[in-house]
């Protein structure tokens, strides 16, 4: 007969359901503070949200960056219907930090919250990406693909083993760097056009094969072509690479089947929110859609 | 009040079920409630052979509801007889097979075998798919193929109790209802998916790579409220009702109309305990209406 190891089977990470508090919400970036204008479509603004988790989340040891939760603001009605899923940028003290840009609806009504308005998050989901404590690790972010690492190299023992490749768009004072720990080598470099990303293709070559070279970790999270480029590079020089997928998602718990992805070693497509959104490079098949 | 409804034999212990491939295999929730405190778990379609479903994007967001095109993604009724269900509390809980087939001839055979598992304890057959053996007919839009579906599944199913889905992309509901109850249909459960589709006019693309999917949501609850009014005075068979349930208001909105018990499903995807919240409720609302029993009522509607 079924018991109570049920839990306990399912739930590695024992994830939680719960009505959290806006603490604050503020915007990056040069307009620092002022509230984003755009009557028609999505600004791009850039926002750190927090949240109050004094109310029952997984602790500071209970979670592994590159996880994520799924978060829908109490005042949604149904108009806007599904939750969000956000990489978990901070969890510390009793704080969840999430980094994101205003990409569409969801994120432009998230961009309104105020202090007080009470947010239904679940998580932490997903599988994160890989610790190695004593590898040179090497971070590819692309835009808002900065946030897990935020948390990453936050949470890793040895910063100085890590080095962050961060290609971007807008401008690099709309990214919160100073909460990356100042032991860890960073380098920014700005894309505005197709030259400069076809050089920015060309440092992000010559990085992967130094760490495929000398055995280092390579994780990527970042838009989809920016994946598909780290993906081919890293198999074409053999690199140990992870990248985190941003699949459109409905549950976030593996029910609904809206976020898979085909893989190289399944019959069946997986679930991105569950055996994901990290995955080895030369796991996954990313589809040609942008 | 006492909250259990039997319906042809399946005891449940309140009247909010879970709806197919909205709930996954059911395990996908354990972390967010107790299984147990549900009126039933409807699994996600299951088809003889595994199925990978159809190409990405599958789902799209609609204002009050989203369109899916999954395509019926399932491991395969073996494995999840094998590697799901003994891991369900089937004893404490209703847990209800949904079947999903192309044909007559193995919507048969997986009657059979899943009337054989002693925790199943009853088959949902939905119908809203095309006939391949009759030129790709959809079982839930001719009456004829719909009793005829049915009456293969009841003939296998054994003492196991048979649900028939339908599909409210119909012309008249109550006639496929009829069908279904003449084929052996021991229970209804209405509605399936609205045929519907979402485009984007910048990239000129369908929202779906399907193109077509079904929408559901608060979006279609009036739509399942007529489609249940309908069939409740229709046919004298006990009726699930369901679409776009998000709250124990919303329940009682389907039992007023005729409804026996209902199924919560896109709504488990706005928060993964919503169908738990829903079912603890359930009780207070009812109190607070002054409600004493089901039998009072059950399709009381004042209309
Ligand atoms: C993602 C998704 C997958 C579904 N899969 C199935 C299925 O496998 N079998 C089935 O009979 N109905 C399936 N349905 C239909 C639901 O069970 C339900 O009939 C419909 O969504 C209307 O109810 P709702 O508005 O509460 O979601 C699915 C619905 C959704 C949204």
């Amino acid at each position: 007969m079924p018991d109570n190891t049920l839990m306990a089977a399912d739930a590695a990470s024992s994830p939680v359901c719960r009505e959290f508090t806006v603490m604050e919400l503020r915007r990056t970036g040069p307009e620092s503070g002022s509230p984003a204008h755009s009557p028609v479509g999505p600004d791009q603004s850039h926002w750190l949200l927090d949240l109050d988790l004094t109310a029952g989340f997984p602790g500071d040891a209970g979670w592994t960056p590159g996880q994520f939760v799924m978060l829908r603001p109490v005042s949604w009605s149904f108009e806007l219907l599904w939750a969000r899923p956000f990489s978990i940028c901070m969890l510390e003290s009793g704080v969840l930090r999430l980094f994101f840009q205003v990409v569409g609806r969801g994120t432009r009504a998230m961009s309104a919250l105020r202090p007080g308005d009470r947010v239904v998050a679940w998580g932490p989901l997903g599988q994160g990406f890989a610790l190695e404590p004593e590898t040179s690790t090497l971070l590819l972010a692309g835009g808002i693909g900065l946030a897990p690492f935020i948390g990453y190299a936050r949470r890793h023992p040895q910063p100085e083993k890590l080095r962050l490749f961060f290609g971007h768009r807008p401008e690099v004072a709309e990214y919160p760097l100073d909460l990356l720990p100042q032991e860890m080598p960073m380098e920014a470099s700005r894309q505005t056009c197709a030259e400069e990303l076809a050089c920015f293709v060309d440092d992000l070559e010559r990085r992967i094969k130094e760490y495929a070279a000398r055995q280092g970790l390579i994780l990527a999270c970042g838009p989809h072509p920016f994946l598909r480029a780290v993906q081919g590079l890293a198999m074409k020089h053999r690199a140990r690479a992870q990248l985190s997928l941003e699949n459109r998602m409905a549950c976030g718990v593996g029910a609904c089947l809206g976020c898979v992805t085909e893989t190289t070693n399944q019959t069946l497509p997986v679930k991105v929110c569950t055996q994901g959104p990290v995955f080895w490079a030369g796991d996954v098949h990313l589809g040609g859609e942008a | 009040m006492n909250l259990a409804v039997e319906m042809a034999g399946v005891r449940l212990k309140n009247p909010v079920l879970t709806a197919s491939g909205t709930f996954g295999y059911g395990l996908e929730f354990a972390a967010y409630g107790d299984l147990t405190a549900l009126g039933g778990i409807v699994v996600k379609g299951l088809s003889w052979e595994p199925r990978k479903g159809n190409p990405m994007p599958r789902v799209a967001e609609t204002p009050c509801g989203m369109l899916n095109a999954i395509g019926l993604q399932n491991i395969g009724v073996h494995r999840f007889v094998e590697e799901k269900l003994p891991l369900l509390p089937w004893a404490e809980v209703p847990v209800i097979a949904n079947l999903y087939a192309c044909d007559v001839t193995d919507f048969a055979r997986l009657a059979e075998y899943l009337a054989e598992q002693e925790g199943v304890a009853a088959l949902e057959v939905n119908i809203s798919c095309p006939n391949v053996q009759a030129g790709g007919i959809l079982f839930g839009q001719d009456p004829g193929q719909a009793a005829r579906v049915t009456r293969a599944v009841k003939d296998r199913a054994g003492t196991k109790p048979v649900i028939v889905k339908l599909s409210p992309n119909v012309t008249d509901i109550t006639a496929v209802a009829k069908a279904a109850a003449d084929g052996g249909a021991d229970i209804l459960a209405l509605i399936n998916t609205l045929s519907g589709m979402a485009v984007d006019v910048r990239n000129r693309r369908p929202r779906l790579a399907n193109v077509i999917g079904g929408l559901s949501g608060p979006a279609i609850k009036p739509v399942g409220l007529r489609c249940v009014y309908q069939v409740s005075r229709a046919v004298d068979l006990p009726i699930i009702g369901l679409g776009g349930i998000a709250s124990a208001e919303n329940v009682l909105e389907y039992i007023l109309v005729g409804a026996w018990a209902v199924q919560v499903g896109t709504a488990n995807f706005l928060r993964p305990d919503m169908a738990f919240r829903i079912a603890a409720e359930l009780p207070l609302l009812l109190d607070e209406l002054g409600v004493s029993s089901w039998d009072e009522f059950r399709g009381a509607l004042r209309a």
